[in-house]
């Protein structure tokens, strides 16, 4: 099981670049498509907000990678 | 922990859940009354522009939640859980009735959107703040063996204020003019104010609840020993060895809990009144006959997580509702679906009315067809064009509205389906208070907490109904390509926490 939790930390790395590639895509495309303010602001909220999260699902699969995860803690003491 | 007797904790209970209901309900009354706010406070001239202002305005809603997770959830690690609660209900409170008293665009101008705007990233603000301390603290005051089914109470709260908004706002509507069209015309006038203001009187009552309860005993203890966190937000978010529990309870957690809990209850209600064209009263009827039915199964399965731990009961409710979304949001198609029916074409009848509109003798003129069809189902199709003085002149594209009035039979048959998405909803939201108060230690609880939570539902679960729209309108093939989104989001955080997230229920939440 830590096995697959290290191997699918890999995924979790790259979906995170994938999804602002997708993001940043989809935003320039449909700000094209409809160059109003409206659109702007909304794109631009969408890839303001996603971009750190998907920061963070890369963060995430960097520490299922470095098996942060084959044991988690039993107390608050080791947190 | 154990101490603290029968009475004692559904005081607790009582107390958290009433503010937080209330919050709830000053929420989601703004989205509920998105179109009419539309029109009083964003330009008229331009009602596509108004209405993508109020979309836009609810999504900041929605964005700021992350924001006010950090600001008191900080607050509620400095100064404690009571007085950050009792703070995020005054806000959200004082900004709902504010928003009930905002002159329209008609009378200042622009400072009515502004203010709106303003007014609304409070009480999002607010929001933010608010689950993080009721959750911890009726935790704080549970034995380890009822924390799932204590805690289910307050979850139960997000949906009955959906519930409540929904009943104020229906009731309103119907209760300013004995004519039915007049009352909703005064609704949508002045009336629509009502329930902005009347949340005022909500919050007095539950601020002077909440003023007589007592700060949560860990907190209290951890305060006499000294030991509360200097610096929460480091700590919550800078330490490696808690940040990687934040992004734990995000991805494998709170992710797959926001889509499922925003597509049962907003994604579903706004497919029946936009895609299936049912009426406006019945698609929020079925809404809140299936909310009524469901609603106890936040205590059933916040129980039951004390028994069999709250991972596979969440992971259920998300992999239900990822295999069974498109047949389901099928089946609410096929029931209005007029193709599947035979009209009873004796009954159609046709209304023409005319009303000049110009000196030049120019008239609007509405015809409203309704047709009728074997298993009771009424349409009515409700076309209202120009017609000129001047020959040869004619209105370019006559605007269409469609209205369809479901059958007995087809409108329970959707209050089933609604029920069924709700129920993943109780499944995936009844246990996970008690799951994020056990990730994370007193001391940095409120912080670590609100955060992912709120992500999750604010930004994941808070956008699908708006992405799920956007979809529709890129790929107009396919009515149900919307659901894309919230089963991706689902699917993905159900192997997460698959893979990652413990079943143990933590024996002690006090250290």
């Amino acid at each position: 099981m830590n096995l697959l939790k290290k191997i699918s930390g890999i995924i979790w790395i790259l979906a995170g670049p994938l999804a602002i590639y997708y993001l940043v895509k989809t935003a320039a495309a449909e700000i094209a498509k409809k160059p109003v303010i409206d659109t702007k602001i909304q794109w631009g909220i969408f890839v303001g907000i996603f971009i750190p999260i998907a920061i963070g699902l890369m963060i995430f699969g960097y520490y299922a990678l470095k098996g942060e995860y084959d044991r988690q803690p039993q107390s608050s003491d080791e947190l | 922990m154990s101490s603290i007797s029968t009475k004692g904790i559904r005081k607790v209970i009582f107390a958290s859940s009433v503010g937080t209901l209330i919050e709830w309900y000053d929420f989601y009354i703004f989205g509920s009354l998105a179109t009419v706010i539309a029109s009083q406070f964003f330009p008229k001239t331009n009602p596509t522009a108004a209405l993508l202002s109020t979309l836009a305005t609810f999504a900041a809603g929605f964005i700021v939640r992350p924001f006010g997770a950090l600001v008191f959830g900080r607050l509620g690690d400095l100064i404690g859980r009571k007085y950050t609660f009792l703070l995020t209900l005054i806000i959200m409170g004082g900004s709902t009735f504010a928003i009930g008293l905002v002159p329209g665009y008609d009378k200042i101008g622009f400072a009515a959107p502004i203010l709106v705007l303003l007014l609304r990233l409070l009480q999002g603000l607010a929001l933010g703040g608010e689950y993080g301390g009721a959750a911890t603290y009726v935790a704080e005051h549970s034995p380890v063996n009822k924390r799932g089914y204590y805690t289910s109470w307050i979850q139960t709260t997000a949906t009955l204020g959906l519930f409540l908004s929904l009943g104020v706002i229906l009731l309103t509507r119907h209760s300013l003019d004995a004519d039915r069209a007049a009352s909703i015309a005064k609704f949508n006038d002045w009336g629509w104010r009502i329930p902005f203001i009347v949340s005022i009187l909500l919050v007095g009552v539950s601020v002077y609840i909440r003023l007589k309860m007592k700060e949560s005993p860990l907190f209290s203890k951890l305060k006499s020993e000294g030991k509360i966190s200097k610096n929460p937000l480091k700590e919550s978010f800078v330490h490696k060895v808690n940040l990687k529990m934040v992004l734990l309870a995000l991805f494998g957690a709170t992710m797959g809990q926001g889509v499922v809990w925003y597509t049962g209850q907003f994604y579903a209600q706004s497919f029946i009144e936009n895609t299936c064209k049912i009426d406006f009263e019945q698609s929020r009827t079925i809404l809140i006959w299936a909310i009524l039915f469901a609603t106890p199964f936040f205590v059933v399965f916040g129980g039951w997580s004390d028994k069999v731990g709250r991972k596979w009961i969440m992971l259920a409710g998300m992999l239900f509702a990822v295999v069974s979304y498109r047949p389901l949001f099928g089946k609410l198609i096929t029931i209005s679906d007029i193709k599947n029916k035979t009209e009873i074409t004796e009954k159609k009848e046709i209304k023409t009315t005319r009303k000049v509109i110009t000196a030049a003798n120019d008239t609007l003129r509405t015809v409203a067809v309704k047709t009728f069809y074997d298993d009771g189902l009424a349409m009515t199709e409700t076309k209202t064009d120009t017609v000129y003085a001047a020959a040869g002149k004619s209105t370019m594209k006559p605007d269409i509205k469609i209205s369809k009035i479901l059958d007995t039979g087809g409108y329970w048959q959707m209050v089933m389906i609604v029920f069924v998405m709700i129920l993943y909803v109780t499944m995936v939201y009844g246990p996970i208070a008690a799951f994020l108060v056990e990730l994370f230690p007193t001391r940095i609880r409120y912080t670590s907490m609100s955060l992912p939570y709120h992500i999750g539902n604010g930004v994941f679960g808070g956008l699908t109904p708006f992405i799920a729209t956007l979809l529709t309108t890129i790929y107009t093939d396919d009515k149900l390509v919307g659901l894309f989104y919230p089963i991706l989001v689902a699917s993905v955080c159900f192997i997460i926490g698959i893979l990652y997230v413990n079943n143990r229920i933590d024996p002690d939440v006090s250290d």
